[in-house]
C-alpha cells in the first residue's frame, strides 16, 4: 500500500517497503501555554519557528493544529499553514476537529495534504469525508466512535474496518487512508500498550493500510517519559506503524534503529549520517 | 505504631493487600470508624496528593493508593452510614456533549472515590439537558465537566449556561477540567473551580465544599 503526500515542490511516499515517515506533532498548542497565548495573539512566528526546528530534526511531515480557547481556527489554521509553507517545503497534516477549518485551510494548500482527522463517529465521517474526496487528499482515521474508545483489538480494528468501508464506499482510495489505532496513557490502564500493539497487528493484516500513531500518550503519568515512548514506538513499528506523529527530534534516532534493524535502510546510509550529525 | 497511623502508612506505600485487614483489625479494637477515616485515610491520601504533585510517584501508583483508600471506605461506609455521617461531598461528573473522551474523567472518578465522595458518573457525550437534569434532581455540591476537544470545549461554557437559566447556577459548584481547559478559560466562563489534574480535582472538590 502506498500514499502519497506533496506540497508544491516534496512528495512523500509512505509505504512498509521505505524508511518509516516522520510526522512532527509540535505544532499543536495542547499543554504548550505559551504556544496557545501566541496563537491567542494571531502571532505565528512560533508556529515558523517550531516548523523550521522540526524539519531541520528530521520531519518528513508537519502536522499543524491551531486549536485553543479564544482561537479562531477558520481564520488561523489557514494562515498557519501559509506561516509553515514559508519557512519549510514538506507536505502538512492539517489538524482540527473543526470540518469549517479544515476546510479553510484545504482552500490555501498546494498539493496534496493529510487531513487529521476523522473518526468512526457518525457526525465526523459525514462531515470529513466529502472533504477528502472533495480536495483528494489523505485523511487519519481514528479507531474511535459514538461509543467511545473500546479497550480491545477486536473492537477497535472493527472501528478501522468502518472508517475504511465508508471512505471506499464515497470514492476514496484505500491508500488515501492512514489509520491511528491510539495509543492511551499506560499509567491509567496496564493494558492500553498491549491494546494498541494488538490491534496495530490486526488493521495491518486485515486492511493492509498505512498505519500512524500519536505515540506520547502511553507515557503520560510516568517517569522517563522518552525512553517508555522510545520502546513504544519500536514496538509499534515492527507491528505496522510506518507514519508515526512524534517529537521528532527525540524520537528519530531510536525509528532509525528501527528502519535499520528492520532493513528499510539500504547499507545504514541513514543511521550512520544521523550519527555523524550528532 | 498505632493502628490509626498504620493505615495512613499504608495508603501511602500502597499496602492495598494489606489495607482490609488493618482496618477491621482498628475496628475490633474499637477504633471509632470516623476516626479511621478523618485520622488515617484522608491524612494519607493527603501526603499521597503531595508527593504526586512533587513528582516523588507516579499515576499508576496515585490511582492504587486511590484504590486502596477505596477497599478501607468499602469496609468503613456501612458502619459511617449507620452513624448518619455525611460523605466527603456528592459530585455528579461527565464528558460534555460531542466529545467521547473519558479516561481522564475516569481518571477522576477514581481519585475522588478513592477520597470518600459520593461520585455519580454521568459518562460521555452528556447532553447539556442531561446535567441539567441531574444537578436539579439530586443534592450534589459539585458537578465535574470534561472535555479534551477544543471544538467540544465550548459545551463546558453552555452547560454552565444552561445551569444558570435553569436557576440552578447556586444549587452546585462547579469544576472543569480536560487537556484544553485552562485556569483562565475556567475563570472567563464562570466556572467555580478548575482542576489541572485528578489530584488538583479532588483537592478544588475538598476546598469548595469546605467553603
Amino acid at each position: 500500500m502506498e500514499t502519497r503526500l506533496s506540497s508544491t515542490t516534496k512528495e512523500v511516499l509512505i509505504s512498509d517497503k521505505e524508511p518509516t515517515i516522520l510526522i512532527g506533532e509540535r505544532i499543536n498548542p495542547s499543554g504548550k501555554q505559551k504556544l496557545v497565548a501566541a496563537l491567542q495573539a494571531g502571532n505565528l512566528e512560533l508556529v515558523r519557528k517550531e516548523a523550521l526546528a522540526q524539519v531541520q530534526a528530521g520531519a518528513d511531515i508537519l502536522d499543524v493544529n491551531v486549536g485553543a480557547a479564544g482561537v479562531d481556527e477558520v481564520t488561523l489554521l489557514p494562515q498557519a499553514v501559509q506561516a509553515v509553507t514559508d519557512v519549510v517545503d514538506v507536505p502538512l497534516c492539517l489538524d482540527s476537529s473543526n470540518p469549517a477549518a479544515l476546510e479553510s485551510a484545504l482552500k490555501v494548500y498546494h498539493g496534496k495534504p493529510l487531513i487529521n482527522s476523522v473518526t468512526g463517529e457518525e457526525h465526523r465521517l459525514v462531515k470529513v469525508l466529502p472533504l477528502v474526496k472533495k480536495y483528494k487528499t489523505a485523511v487519519i482515521g481514528l479507531t474511535m466512535d459514538d461509543e467511545g474508545i473500546p479497550n480491545n483489538p477486536e473492537r477497535r480494528a472493527a472501528i478501522a474496518h468502518k472508517i475504511v468501508e465508508r471512505a471506499e464506499a464515497s470514492g476514496i482510495p484505500r491508500e488515501d487512508i492512514i489509520i491511528d489505532c491510539l495509543s492511551l496513557s499506560i499509567g491509567a490502564d496496564n493494558e492500553a500498550g498491549l491494546v494498541t500493539i494488538e490491534t496495530i497487528g490486526k488493521v495491518k493484516a486485515e486492511l493492509g493500510v498505512n498505519l500512524t500513531l500519536g505515540a506520547s500518550n502511553i507515557s503520560f503519568g510516568l517517569p522517563d517519559r522518552n525512553l517508555l515512548n522510545s520502546a513504544f514506538l519500536v514496538t509499534a513499528i515492527i507491528a505496522g506503524v510506518n507514519c508515526p506523529i512524534v517529537d521528532v527530534a527525540k524520537a528519530r534516532p531510536i525509528i532509525l534503529a528501527a528502519d535499520l534493524i528492520l532493513g528499510r535502510d539500504k547499507h545504514a546510509r541513514r543511521y550512520i549520517e544521523a550519527y555523524r550529525q550528532r | 505504631m498505632n493502628k490509626v497511623k498504620q493505615i495512613s502508612e499504608a495508603i501511602v506505600q500502597l499496602k492495598w493487600d494489606e489495607i482490609a485487614a488493618l482496618t477491621n483489625e482498628a475496628l475490633e479494637a474499637e477504633v471509632p470508624a470516623l476516626e479511621i477515616l478523618n485520622q488515617g485515610l484522608v491524612p494519607g491520601m493527603s501526603v499521597v496528593g503531595t508527593k504526586f504533585r512533587n513528582g516523588e510517584i507516579f499515576l499508576p501508583e496515585v490511582l492504587l493508593s486511590a484504590r486502596t483508600m477505596k477497599t478501607a471506605l468499602e469496609i468503613l461506609t456501612p458502619i459511617l452510614s449507620q452513624q448518619d455521617t455525611p460523605s466527603m461531598g456528592r459530585v455528579a461528573i461527565g464528558t460534555v456533549k460531542g466529545d467521547i473522551h473519558d479516561i481522564g474523567k475516569n481518571i477522576v472518578v477514581s481519585m475522588l472515590e478513592g477520597n470518600g465522595f459520593e461520585v455519580m458518573d454521568l459518562g460521555i457525550d452528556v447532553d447539556t439537558e442531561r446535567f441539567v437534569e441531574v444537578v436539579r434532581d439530586n443534592n450534589l455540591q459539585i458537578l465535574g465537566l470534561s472535555a479534551l476537544l477544543t471544538s467540544t470545549m465550548p459545551m463546558i461554557e453552555e452547560t454552565i449556561k444552561a445551569l444558570e437559566k435553569a436557576g440552578l447556577g447556586q444549587k452546585v459548584q462547579v469544576i472543569v477540567g480536560g487537556a484544553p481547559v485552562t485556569q483562565a478559560y475556567a475563570d472567563q466562563i464562570g466556572a467555580d473551580g478548575y482542576g489541572a489534574d485528578a489530584v488538583a480535582a479532588v483537592e478544588k472538590a475538598r476546598d469548595l465544599i469546605a467553603t
